[in-house]
């Protein structure tokens, strides 16, 4: 087996955010019918979460389960304990309708924080980020710049975001130069002085 | 600039997160059609100034694809529904003709 590594190897950005590799993260995408009483038995016995409700997140990368379309739930959980985690959800899950696929190294986590970590997401995506219609508890799946990506607050000054591995070095540069000193809008959070 | 509202995820986003798949409510020609159905299938296309129905991708969001109906003068949209609909749907026409009365869907 090869070492794992993330896309950004590490990389960090200090200003007035701070843009941080989140390191491995074990992500796991289950497919299935949310709605059926068998997989929703499944994914609490397993994960330790209810199924989350429309554009729900529950928990964080370092363990949570996020909504990502009506039959498209993506699990974080530890990068070692992905493909264990993977058989246990296939196990439990048996015979209803369901897809179960590791993707811990096709995508990469990006942690963003710093007070102004509204105005740094709003400058990339199309998405009403005001302190009351984006709170921590719900994940936004939109474009940064002309990427996808999806995020959500885990504080109100901290973010996490996921993106294609493949696109982690632009993201990574594009919320560096959106959070450097200087480039504050102020538009949701007063600038660091 | 249009804000289309995707009935999968709920999300209201603006143009440049969906992606446009053309006029929706296409009969499908394939196999045992004449070569004018076959032909009239592929490359005809309403092209109308006013109502008009569309489907769309949440490219950047949820991945799913669904119907919009919208003014194709005003950008108006009077409503999304799901793919999963073969016939414009009940709430889709009367949203349409509270606002414009004298249209009336094609047979
Ligand atoms: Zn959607």
């Amino acid at each position: 087996m090869s070492d794992p590594r993330t896309a950004l190897q590490g990389a960090h950005f200090a200003g007035d955010v701070t843009v941080t590799d989140a390191g491995l993260i074990g992500m796991i995408s289950i497919r299935g019918d949310q709605s059926d009483s068998g997989f929703r038995t499944a994914i609490r016995h397993v994960t330790g979460h209810d199924v989350p409700d429309q554009r729900e997140m529950r928990g964080d990368a370092t363990g949570g389960l996020a909504w990502m379309s009506p039959d498209d739930l993506m699990l974080f959980c530890g990068h070692a304990q992905a493909n264990i985690m993977a058989d246990r959800l296939t196990a439990a899950l048996g015979d209803t309708r369901n897809m179960v696929t590791v993707l811990s190294d096709a995508r990469a986590v990006i942690r963003l924080h710093g007070a102004s970590v509204r105005d740094v997401l709003a400058k990339g995506a199309p998405v009403d980020l005001a302190p009351g219609k984006f709170e921590p508890g719900s994940i936004r799946r939109t474009r940064l710049g002309q990427v996808a990506v999806a995020f959500w607050l885990t504080g109100q000054d901290s973010a996490e975001l996921v993106c294609f591995r493949s696109v982690a070095g632009f993201v990574f540069d594009w919320l560096s130069v959106a959070a450097a000193h200087g480039a504050s809008v102020a538009y949701h959070a007063k600038p660091l002085t | 600039m249009l804000r289309l509202t995707c009935p999968y995820c709920g999300v209201t986003g603006e143009e440049t997160e969906f992606h446009p798949g053309g006029e929706a409510h296409l009969t499908r020609s394939g196999p045992g059609a004449t070569d004018e159905a076959f032909r009239d299938y592929l490359f005809q296309r309403r092209n109308p100034r006013g109502v008009h129905f569309e489907r769309w991708h949440h490219q950047y969001g949820c991945g799913k694809w669904f119907h919009a109906a919208r003014c194709t003068l005003t950008l108006e949209v009077f409503g999304t529904y799901t793919a999963q609909t073969a016939v414009i749907p009940e709430h889709i026409i009367d949203a349409i003709q509270s606002r414009r009365p004298d249209w009336r869907p094609e047979a």
